[in-house]
């Protein structure tokens, strides 16, 4: 059964990198138009090092701007839903804010932070990923039954208490399902940044090098790079939800 | 007094976005120490109401709550509750769902004390075996149960059920029942039961109370001689049928949709 779920993916998978190879082979399409799996590898050895390096910079920038967005999202929604005033307050800024397509955020944010690669990057990253985090934590605040609230409240609980014996585990499985695509977020973020920026670091600087270069195997090195990184990232989530919030997870039967 | 619950003139409206809304209007309630009075009344005539100001979850703009003697300001940790949603933590086990009040309540209980007085309620209400399952696996009629054992275990003086079987099926509803006369001979409380179903309050309640509509009032008070475990046969004797009418009546008034007159 554990094997069986390793297994498949990893056969999905080099099914997926043959049929690309072959795609590629039959057209006889050159390296410009589209690289092939065979050209990936030569990519990865010539450049390991600057992998690793890049690699590690995205990776930690991501999660630095993810956790920054998991606190302070964390208390946004916490601030609306327990406050109905604050809500009413906050929600139309938020919403708006949102609504912003990041793309142009990252230049302004490039321009003003002009050289500060880890602040302006770790800040994107930040920006794109909270949004979801405090809408779930309101949501499932607020929409807290209030017997959850009497039952503990008749026995002259705080509201602290109330809190962490109720509120806060409640709206875990909210909050996981808000942090996957987080993460997602945050990810793309990072990445934005790093492209845009001028001499910037990280995974997307090395992507940015190879079109200035036009060198496609490494670009698409790359984007397989961060597809692995970010599949990483993922499974990390559903790894820490499976022991937070393993309970609200249905068994089928 | 000799009484251990004391409504005394309670008056309350709330502010609502369409205006003051006039809830309750001179209520008086008493239920000696040992009584379990069941009040029954139109929907939304202040019910649940009426139950969060016993439980000090909320204080009312005029008249005066007592309990044991002492005027309610604020909740207690002497009083137990039980909803239609049983509000079980779907993350805990149902025996650590039943010791959650021991949490919050200062008790003199050891660790190994409050398992055993969870697992003995539990036991008393028929969950024997269920002590390590998690509330999604268990029936409505069960986590019921295990929602009146949390009520219980801190061993209220005043026990509150504001219509606890009001979603289960007319068969559990009567199992149910019968469990409430087994707990209540095993455990000494004082209850209040807000419920909609007249044969229910006559088949626990020693007082039945009939709410009028809003603002309510106890509009009619019936004592039921209690004489040992009752039997659900009991519900089909004359008199018990006489009384079922009574009620009916009386209900039909506080809904205004009959007069007194029309008894006769
Ligand atoms: N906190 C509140 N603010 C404003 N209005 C309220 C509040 N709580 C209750 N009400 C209103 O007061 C009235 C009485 O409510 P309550 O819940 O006590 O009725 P009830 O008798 O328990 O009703 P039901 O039979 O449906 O359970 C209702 O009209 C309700 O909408
Ligand atoms: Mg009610």
């Amino acid at each position: 059964m554990k094997l069986q779920k390793v297994i498949v993916p990893l056969i999905a998978m080099v099914v997926f990198l043959i049929f690309w190879e072959l795609l590629v082979w039959v057209n006889g399409w050159p390296n410009y138009k589209m690289a092939s799996p065979s050209d990936l590898w030569p990519a990865y050895t010539r450049y390991a090092e600057l992998f690793i390096i890049y690699g590690w910079q995205t990776l930690w920038r991501t999660v630095v701007g993810l956790l920054l967005a998991i606190v302070v999202g964390t208390f946004i929604g916490m601030v609306m839903g327990f406050s109905r005033v604050m809500r009413d307050a906050l929600y139309p800024l938020l919403v708006g804010f949102n609504a912003v397509p990041k793309a142009t955020v990252v230049p302004i944010v490039a321009l003003m932070f002009v050289g500060a690669h880890d602040f302006n990057t770790v800040l994107i990253a930040f920006m794109i990923s909270f949004f979801p985090i405090a809408v779930s934590v309101s949501i499932g605040l607020s929409t807290l039954e209030p017997e959850y609230r009497d039952i503990l409240r008749s026995l002259g609980a705080s509201n602290m208490t109330i809190f962490w014996k109720i509120a806060l585990p409640k709206t875990l499985p909210e909050f996981f399902g808000a942090l996957k695509v987080a993460v997602t977020l945050a990810f793309i973020g990072t990445n934005l940044m790093e492209i845009v920026s001028p001499h910037g670091r990280g995974l997307g600087a090395l992507f940015d090098s190879g079109k200035t270069n036009s060198d496609y195997p490494l670009m698409f090195a790359v984007l397989i790079a961060l597809a692995v990184l970010g599949i990483v990232l993922y499974y990390i989530v559903v790894a820490l939800e499976r022991i937070f919030a393993g309970w609200a997870e249905r068994n089928p039967t | 007094m000799g009484n251990l619950i004391d409504i005394k003139d309670v008056s309350h409206t709330f502010a609502t976005d369409g205006g003051p809304l006039h809830v309750l209007d001179h209520l008086n309630i008493s239920v000696p120490e040992g009584g379990f009075c069941a009040v029954v009344g139109p929907s939304g005539c202040g019910k649940s109401t009426l139950t969060r100001l016993i439980a000090g979850l909320m204080i009312p703009d005029e008249g005066e709550v007592w309990l044991h003697g002492e005027r309610v300001k604020s909740p207690r940790s002497t009083v137990g509750m039980a909803f239609q949603n049983p509000v079980l933590l779907e993350w805990r086990s149902i025996l650590k769902n039943v010791m959650l009040p021991l949490e919050i309540v200062p008790t003199k209980l050891t660790r190994k004390q409050q398992v055993e007085r969870a697992e003995f309620l539990l036991a008393l209400v028929g969950l024997e075996g269920f002590e390590d399952k998690k509330p999604s696996e268990l029936s409505g009629g069960m986590r019921q149960r295990a929602s009146l054992c949390r009520s219980l275990v801190h061993s209220p003086e005043v026990l509150i059920l504001d219509e606890p079987f009001g979603a289960l099926d007319a068969f559990t509803r009567e199992d149910l029942w019968q469990t409430m006369h087994k707990v209540k001979a095993e455990e000494p409380f004082t209850g209040v039961l807000i419920t909609h179903d007249l044969r229910e309050s006559l088949f626990l309640g020693d007082q039945v109370v009939v709410m009028s509509g809003r603002p309510a009032h106890a509009q009619y008070v019936m004592d039921i001689p209690f004489d040992g475990p009752r039997v659900l046969d009991d519900l089909y004797t004359p008199e018990s049928a006489e009384r079922l009418a009574i009620l009916r009546h009386q209900i039909e008034i506080a809904q205004g949709r009959a007069t007194a007159e029309d008894a006769a």
